[in-house]
C-alpha cells in the first residue's frame, strides 16, 4: 500500500481514517436457486446438503478482496457499473454488513447518509422528523433545536401546512426532500453518501449539492457514490472504481474517470 | 476465499513515508483506528443501549400509532380489538363448550378475558420478536444503533398495547363484581415481570429469527400449543384433575400460567390463592431474571451480525 506523505510538512501529515484490509463480504441468499419454485423442489433442497452448506443457500460474492486506505480530509467517489459492489462495501466500511474474511479499520463511527428505513410512510412528516433524528443518535434536545431548520430546508411547507400530513400522502419528490433533510441534519465523522444527489427539483439538488459540501467540511472523510460523473469530477480528489465486486482502478478523479468512461464507451 | 485481487489497482503515489511497510493491522493501530462493527463488551452495549432509549421508545409508539393510522376508527381499535377478542372467546368457551367447569359466570368471564389478554401480550412479544431483525434488515444495514433496540422496542410496542387492553379488562371486572381494592396494585409487579420475560424471549426469537425467517410460519402453531396447555380459558386444576396430580403441576408452573394467575389473583376478588400454585411470585420472578438475561445475553453474542440476514 503505497502512502503519499510530506514527512517535512506535520501540517500535512496524513492520518489514515478508514483501512480496509483485503475485505471479502459474501450475501447469503435462499431460495435463489433449485429452478423450479415447488414444495418438493424446496424440499429436496433441505434434505441435500454441499459440504456443509445448504444447498437452497445461494452465495454471492459481493465484494471480493478489496484493500485501501482513506486520509483524513478525502473526498473520495466510488465508481462502477451496477452490481459492481459499491454499496455494500461502504455497508462494510459502515460496520453495518459483516465481512466475510478481511478487515476494516475505521476512526470513531463512519455513518451512511440516509434514514428512509427508519421512517414509516403511516406517521406524519413531523413524528418522522422526531423518529429519523432519533433513529440516527441525536438526542431530543438536539432535534428540538433543529426541527425547524430541518423543515425549512426540505421545503415541504412551502405550499401549505404539508409536515403535519401522513408521509405515505407525499408526492415522491417531497418524500425525497424531507428524508434528505433529515439525514443531513446531522454532522459525521466519516460521511457516506449513496447516490443521494439526485433527487428532488432542480431547486432542491442545488441546495442540497451546498449542504453535502457543508457536511463534506465538517466531516474528516467522504465517500461518496454515484452513477454521475459530474458530481463525482465536482466532490472528489480520489476515486476508487469497483467492477464485479474487485477494485479495478484507486487514483486521482481524472485519471480514473477517464479510464471509466473509455471502458464504459461514454 | 483466497482470491486477493488487488493487483489491478493502481497506488496514488510512492513518496516514501514512515508508514510504508506497515501492515494494514499495524498502521491501524498505530492511528488508533478500531475494527468497524466490532461488537461491544456487555457493559458498553447496556450503556450503549440507554443511551438509545428515546429511539427505543418512540420506534415502539411509532409502530403503534402506524398500525391503525388507515383504519376509519383509527386508535379506537386498540380498544375494540381486544374486546371483540374477549367476546369470541367467551361465545366459544363459556358459552357453547362450556370451559368454565367449577367457575360461577361472575368469576369466569374475567377469568377469561384476563386469561387472553395476558397470554396475548406474550404471544405478541413473540411473534414480533421473530421478526424484528429479519423484517427490518433494511433498517439494520443502514442505520447504527444497538440490534437489542429492535426486540425491546416491539416488546414495549405490546405492552402499550396490552394498557389499552387493561382499560377493557378493568371495565369487565367491574362489571362482573370485582371492585378496586389494594390487590390491584399487584398488577403492575406481576406485568413488570412478564414484560422483562417477554423481552427475553422476543431476544431469543429475534436471533433465531434472523438466521432462519421460516420460525415466523411455524411460530403460530407453536404459540397456539402453549396457549390452550397454559389454561386461557379453563382452570389446569379442574381440568386435569382426574389426571396424575405433576401434569397439573408441570402446566402451572409455566410462564405464561404463572402471570396469568397473578394478574387473576390481583383483579378478581374470589379466584383467592388457593387456584394458584405455591410459591407463584418466586416462580414468576425467576422465569423473568431467567429468560431476561439468558435472552439478552444470547442476542448480543450475535450483535455484529445481524447486519448480514
Amino acid at each position: 500500500m503505497a502512502v503519499a506523505d510530506h514527512p517535512h510538512d506535520p501540517l500535512d501529515a496524513r492520518v489514515p481514517t478508514v483501512i480496509a484490509d483485503d475485505v471479502h463480504i459474501v450475501y447469503r441468499v435462499s431460495g435463489g436457486s433449485g429452478g423450479k419454485g415447488s414444495a418438493t423442489a424446496a424440499l429436496s433442497r433441505i434434505l441435500r446438503r454441499d459440504r456443509g452448506e445448504p444447498r437452497g443457500v445461494r452465495k454471492v460474492h459481493a465484494v471480493r478482496g478489496v484493500s485501501f486506505t482513506a486520509y483524513r480530509g478525502e473526498a473520495i467517489g466510488l465508481i462502477g457499473t451496477n452490481g459492481s459492489g459499491k454499496s455494500t462495501l461502504l455497508r462494510a466500511i459502515a460496520g453495518l454488513l459483516p465481512t466475510e474474511s478481511g478487515r476494516v479499520y475505521t476512526d470513531g463511527q463512519p455513518s451512511l447518509l440516509g434514514v428512509n428505513a427508519a421512517l414509516m410512510g403511516d406517521l406524519t412528516g413531523e413524528r418522522n422528523v422526531i423518529l429519523g433524528g432519533l433513529a440516527m443518535g441525536m438526542s431530543r434536545e438536539e432535534i428540538r433545536d433543529r426541527y425547524q431548520a430541518i423543515v425549512d430546508f426540505s421545503g415541504i411547507n412551502e405550499k401549505g401546512d404539508f409536515i403535519t400530513l401522513p408521509m405515505r400522502t407525499y408526492s415522491s419528490g417531497m418524500g425525497a426532500r424531507l428524508r434528505f433533510a433529515i439525514a443531513a441534519a446531522k454532522n459525521h465523522d466519516v460521511l457516506m453518501i449513496d447516490e443521494a444527489l439526485a433527487t428532488g427539483d432542480r431547486k432542491f439538488q442545488i441546495r442540497s449539492e451546498e449542504r453535502i459540501r457543508e457536511l463534506r467540511k465538517e466531516a474528516g472523510t467522504v465517500f461518496l457514490v454515484s452513477h454521475s460523473n459530474k458530481s463525482i469530477r465536482d466532490t472528489c480528489d480520489r476515486v476508487l472504481w469497483l467492477e464485479k465486486g474487485e477494485l479495478l482502478m484507486d487514483g486521482p478523479t481524472d485519471e480514473v474517470i477517464r479510464a471509466y468512461e473509455k471502458e464504459t464507451g461514454k | 476465499m483466497s482470491d486477493t485481487t488487488h493487483d489491478g489497482a493502481i497506488a496514488t503515489s510512492a513518496r516514501p513515508s514512515p508508514d510504508d511497510g506497515l501492515t494494514p493491522g499495524e498502521l491501524a493501530a498505530r492511528y488508533g483506528l478500531s475494527v468497524s462493527g466490532a461488537r461491544p463488551g456487555l457493559v458498553e452495549y447496556v450503556r450503549q443501549l440507554w443511551g438509545r432509549r428515546h429511539f427505543i421508545l418512540a420506534f415502539s409508539q411509532a409502530k403503534l400509532t402506524a398500525q391503525y393510522s388507515q383504519a376509519k376508527l383509527g386508535q379506537l381499535w386498540q380498544v375494540a380489538t381486544p374486546l371483540l377478542n374477549a367476546l369470541v372467546y367467551y361465545l366459544i368457551f363459556g358459552l357453547i363448550l362450556g370451559a368454565g367447569r367449577g367457575m360461577s359466570k361472575e368469576i369466569y368471564i374475567p377469568f377469561l378475558v384476563t386469561g387472553v389478554f395476558v397470554f396475548t401480550f406474550t404471544q405478541t412479544s413473540v411473534m414480533a420478536g421473530v421478526r424484528a431483525i429479519s423484517g427490518n434488515l433494511g433498517l439494520v444495514r443502514a442505520l447504527h444503533f444497538p440490534r437489542a433496540s429492535l426486540p425491546i422496542s416491539f416488546a414495549l410496542q405490546q405492552l402499550q398495547q396490552l394498557l389499552f387492553s387493561m382499560v377493557v379488562l378493568l371495565l369487565i371486572v367491574v362489571g362482573f363484581g370485582s371492585y378496586p381494592s389494594l390487590s390491584w396494585l399487584l398488577v403492575l409487579p406481576a406485568l413488570g415481570l412478564q414484560f422483562v420475560f417477554n423481552v427475553g424471549l422476543a431476544m431469543i426469537m429475534a436471533r433465531l429469527g434472523s438466521k432462519t425467517p421460516d420460525l415466523a410460519q411455524l411460530m403460530p402453531f407453536i404459540m397456539r400449543t402453549w396457549m390452550y396447555a397454559s389454561g386461557v380459558m379453563f382452570s389446569i386444576k379442574e381440568m386435569l384433575s382426574e389426571r396424575p396430580a405433576w401434569i397439573a403441576e408441570v402446566l402451572m408452573y409455566n410462564p405464561a400460567a404463572i402471570y396469568m394467575d397473578l394478574v387473576r389473583f390481583a383483579l378478581i376478588d374470589r379466584y383467592d390463592a388457593s387456584n394458584l400454585a405455591s410459591h407463584v411470585w418466586l416462580a414468576g420472578g425467576l422465569w423473568a431474571l431467567l429468560v431476561g438475561a439468558a435472552g439478552f445475553v444470547y442476542f448480543w453474542k450475535a450483535e455484529e451480525r445481524y447486519g448480514r440476514g
